[in-house]
């Protein structure tokens, strides 16, 4: 039998299981025909609908909320202020209220909220709210917040600077000094947000006893108990959370957002169930982004090609209130001090507070931003060391079994192998070949080129919390049937069926045998929350254990019904034989034995993992932050119109450590569905914000790419066989989105010649660039 | 204006709505859309809600065999008309060779785009049974999709045309 406390890492003997199969996701029929129920399907008898009133503006005093116009119209049930109903300090800086009542300091401000017998009664009287503002001046620009003087945010903090974030290794200041070649530039990336599918959603009700079910599309559900409890006084314990499925996320849901302790404020003033779903334009709003980052940065190599020094300063703007948001630079200095071997690297970043929107956690946690700085960056060394860009990656390459300056142990690593094959996929040996080649298009005016960046990420977990844990538990019926409940969340990605596929093999059991409820807080073990590309690696770990335990109690009593013992035992198609003689016994006949006798019991299995990684020093951010390290390389073609500046991406090769492929299928749609967001990030999302308002909150103008956008994305998986992960799986959730942007910028500079430091690479400003004939050499520093 | 728009509200209009081959009997208020007819008054969930303005594909049906985002049709448009929704796409229990396709091929991740995507491949392979990619990418440019990067659904549909 193998090691009790680990699964194996398929290295060695693995048997030909379920384990590597391209399996639909379990809830995929039902979401093909129409019959998967959504938060929006969900529906209470007596369910009244809420709605929110808005600041609508950026910083002001709240004078007065006149609310006796629409507490009077007919259907209202009951209207809401601050005044009346104060709330508590919640969120990840304690700095957010329910319902705001002295003072707003943003537009999306929740001022007053209704709740009515429908929809079109409940925005009436929201326009029958008056509301008298004293208005204050207001600070959009992080850096102006940051000037002595400026607007303050929240009186009860020393200044708008909420955090300072200082890294560094080696000596990065003398570093540049005894550099060969140095470049430098200014880089601007947007708010861009997740536009999930569906809207954000939450149903509350309470029941007779006066406790709290909460239907949400949380990616916290147990932390959302917590912060539930903070905002509105309840004890956690009388808090129920479920998750309906879920119409994607992306990050959305890692924090609490003052709608739903609202949503539960109003159903306990009207005694019935409340339900707020976001408009789409208030989940362009209302939603928290990811933070726009302004970025000076510098890279230095040695001649001889060696990758020596990096310096990031950022200023991040947090908007008027901070989520766990505010923790992206920890993901961010991880790129810039450990992507590639980084002898010398400084970090430093000011996350602030100013009058603009909210901003919070995005697929990738910061790490697209970063990879895009740093990756152009490299691209640029290369070019100015008169090096292939692909060879001075590979010469610069993580590799397995080594730490990292920051304390990164890096164990199972496919970096080079990514790199070799997204280069040799997208055909780089011509790139070196011949010049011509850019000018090999249909028309004139349009030239070719290929770029290629690299992406480190966690997929081991991710300690930005006390406990990266999850636990499960494995119960075998009387029936054969095994259930698996999973403290993890299934948004879309397709945890739910890698964990039942690592339930299936670790028992030796048929994968259409296997349920997996993880819907529930008063059902399923506790888990940190679905997020950092960590629900196969730590949930899949912990499903693996309860597995195990459950496997061994049945293996104990049939040893005892075959008389044999229970290592002589294996669990075969509905059966557990005995190996040398095939005597047998069914399966489920061994859970009925053991319910049917005298002192008879059940079959349930345990397991909780929590990987052995660390939180980071509080003054070095230093530590080992993940137990396994997932990397890739995207190598692209992209045609550039000189006459336009627009860009077509024709081809991207994704190559991706994923460890082992549980589900190589969904494995590849994590890596699809990232790059697609890596695509819309380098070239047309971006959220138009003057003055804290968002100018552009409708899929028409801000653009998702369509599937006429996408180019045809060639995924190749590299197996590495992590030593941790369960069957040697590492996260691949949010990887496929980080290097994508940074490899089209590379691919337009190959093109024209022409840098962008700024995202989107819209067709308005590739053409300003070309017109400038902006070229790197421009902005970078002699040595 | 506002009056004229509460007194619309208190109005009923009575429709017949052919959906999925059944006819209902409804009074509706004439302000109301397709989708919130078919999600609230025939409980027919699978067609979604995704913006509200016809940008995202997520409410796409069939209207007289051609496919339209409901979220932009009156209900009262519809009186006597043909509607096939998602849920109308099973024959005798079994899915349509496009369902089976999406989720052999792995073409759904969080699924709210799925049922429009379904019903806007439908459409394309009735009038053109042997698309090429471009033609199925051209199909579905209306349906956003934010979690596959569409690649497996492409290849789904073209699947699904053999
Ligand atoms: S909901 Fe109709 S197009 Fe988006
Ligand atoms: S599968 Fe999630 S939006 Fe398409």
């Amino acid at each position: 039998m193998s090691d009790a406390t680990k699964p194996p890492n398929g290295s060695g003997s693995q048997s030909p299981g379920i384990i590597g199969k391209r399996v639909p996701k379990l809830d995929a029929l039902d979401k093909a025909t129409g019959r998967a129920q959504y938060g929006h399907d969900v529906t209470l008898p007596g369910m009244l609908v809420g709605k929110i009133l808005y600041a609508n503006v950026p910083h002001a005093r709240i004078v007065s909320v006149d609310i006796a116009r629409a507490q009077k119209l007919r259907g209202v049930r009951a209207v809401i202020t601050g005044a009346n109903n104060p709330g508590r300090k919640f969120g990840y800086g304690t700095d957010n209220t329910p319902l705001k009542g002295d003072k707003v300091r943003c537009r999306r401000d929740e001022v007053a909220a209704v709740a009515a017998v429908d929809e079109d009664t409940a925005n009436e009287a929201l326009e029958l709210i008056r509301v008298e503002y004293d208005e204050l001046p207001a600070v959009f620009d992080p850096r102006a917040a940051l000037v002595e003087g400026a607007p303050k945010i929240h009186h009860d903090k020393p200044s708008n600077l909420f955090t300072r974030y200082d890294y560094s290794h080696g000596d990065a200041e003398r570093a540049f000094d005894s550099a060969d070649v140095v470049v430098e530039g200014d880089f601007d990336l947007p708010y861009v947000t997740h536009s999930a599918m569906e809207t954000a959603f939450c149903l509350a009700a309470f029941d007779l006893q006066g406790h709290l079910t909460v239907w949400s599309t949380t990616q916290i559900p147990f932390l959302l108990q917590r912060d539930l409890s903070e905002a509105l006084g309840i004890p956690g314990r009388e808090i129920r959370v479920i998750q309906p499925t879920i119409g994607g996320s992306f990050g959305r849901g890692l924090d609490v957002y003052p709608f739903e302790p609202i949503t539960v404020q109003l159903a306990q003033a009207t005694g019935k169930p409340v339900r707020i779903s976001f408009s789409r334009t208030e989940e362009f709003f209302a939603s928290a982004h990811r933070q726009p980052a302004i970025v000076r940065m510098r890279s230095a190599a040695r001649h001889d090609g060696t990758l020596w020094a990096r310096e990031a300063r950022l200023v991040l703007d947090a908007g008027a209130y901070i989520s766990w948001g505010a923790v992206t630079p920890l993901v961010m200095m991880e790129t810039v001090a450990s992507l590639y071997r980084v002898p010398h690297a400084k970090f430093v970043a000011d996350v602030v507070y100013t009058n603009n929107l909210p901003t919070g956690a995005m697929r990738g946690y910061g790490n697209p931003q970063s990879t895009f700085f740093t990756e152009v960056q490299m691209d640029e060394l290369a070019e100015k060391l008169g090096m292939d860009p692909v060879e001075f990656r590979l010469k610069n390459a993580n590799q397995p079994n080594e730490e990292t300056p920051q304390g990164l142990k890096i164990t199972s690593c496919g970096l080079r192998e990514c790199i070799t094959e997204a280069a040799q996929r997208i055909g780089w040996e011509s790139r070196a070949a011949t010049d011509e080649r850019r000018f090999e298009t249909d028309e004139p005016h349009v030239r070719r080129g290929v770029g290629i960046a690299c992406t480190l990420n966690v997929g081991g977990g991710a300690r930005i919390y006390r406990s990266d844990g999850c636990g499960a538990t494995v119960k075998v019926d009387d029936f054969g049937r095994v259930t698996l409940v999973t403290g993890s969340t299934e948004i879309g990605q397709g945890s739910e069926t890698a964990l039942a596929q690592i339930v299936a093999e670790a028992m030796g059991v048929r994968l259409e045998d296997v349920t997996v409820i993880n819907s529930d807080t008063s059902v399923k073990p506790w888990d940190v929350g679905v997020h950092a590309s960590r629900t196969t690696f730590i949930a899949g770990n912990a499903a693996w254990r309860a597995a195990q335990d459950a496997k061994r109690q049945i293996l104990a009593h049939a040893a005892q019904m075959l008389n044999v013992s229970a290592d002589a035992l294996e669990i075969g198609d509905r059966i557990v034989r005995v190996k040398d003689d095939g005597r047998q016994v069914a399966f489920d006949k061994v859970v009925r034995a053991l319910h049917y006798r005298e002192g008879g019991t059940f079959v349930i299995g345990t397991g909780w993992y929590d990987p052995p990684t660390q939180l980071v020093d509080k003054d070095t951010y230093k530590g080992n932050i993940s137990a396994a390290f997932g990397f890739g390389a995207q190598a692209v073609e992209v045609l550039v119109d000189m006459e336009t500046g627009k860009v077509r991406v024709l081809r991207l090769v994704a190559a991706h450590d994923v460890g082992r492929a549980i589900n190589p299928m969904y494995c590849e749609g994590q890596i699809e569905g990232g790059v697609q967001m890596g695509v819309g990030y380098a070239l047309t999302e971006e959220l138009l914000v003057r003055d804290g308002q968002i100018l552009n909150p409708t899929f028409l103008d801000y653009r998702v790419p369509t599937a006429l956008d996408m180019p045809e994305i060639e995924t190749v998986l590299i197996e590495t066989a992590d030593p941790e992960g369960p069957f040697g799986a590492k996260g691949v959730g949010e990887m496929g989105g980080t290097p994508t942007a940074a490899a089209i910028a590379n691919a337009i500079f190959d093109a024209t010649g022409v840098r962008l430091r700024r995202l989107p690479m819209t067709g308005e400003r590739v053409l300003a660039a070309i017109i400038k004939g902006e070229s790197n050499a421009a902005s970078q520093t002699e040595p | 204006m506002r009056d004229n728009l509460l007194r619309m509200a208190k109005m009923r209009f009575p429709i017949l709505l052919v959906v999925n081959g059944e006819e209902h009997e409804l009074e509706i208020d004439p302000r109301r859309t397709l989708l919130q007819t078919l999600r609230e008054e025939l409980e027919l969930g699978g067609t979604h809600l995704g913006c509200d303005s016809g940008d995202c594909g997520a409410c796409t049906v069939l209207l007289d065999g051609e496919p339209a985002p409901s979220c932009l049709v009156l209900a009262a448009d519809c009186d006597g008309r043909a509607i096939v929704t998602v849920e109308g796409l099973l024959q005798n229990g079994e899915p349509h060779a496009v369902q089976k396709a999406l989720v052999a091929q792995g073409g759904i991740q969080c699924g709210y785009c799925t049922p429009g995507i379904v019903v806007s491949s439908v459409a394309l392979l009735r009038a053109n049974p042997n698309p090429n990619e471009a033609e199925v990418r051209e199909a579905i440019a209306g349906n956003l999709c934010r979690c596959t990067g569409y690649q497996k659904i492409v290849e789904a549909v073209l699947a699904a045309a053999k």
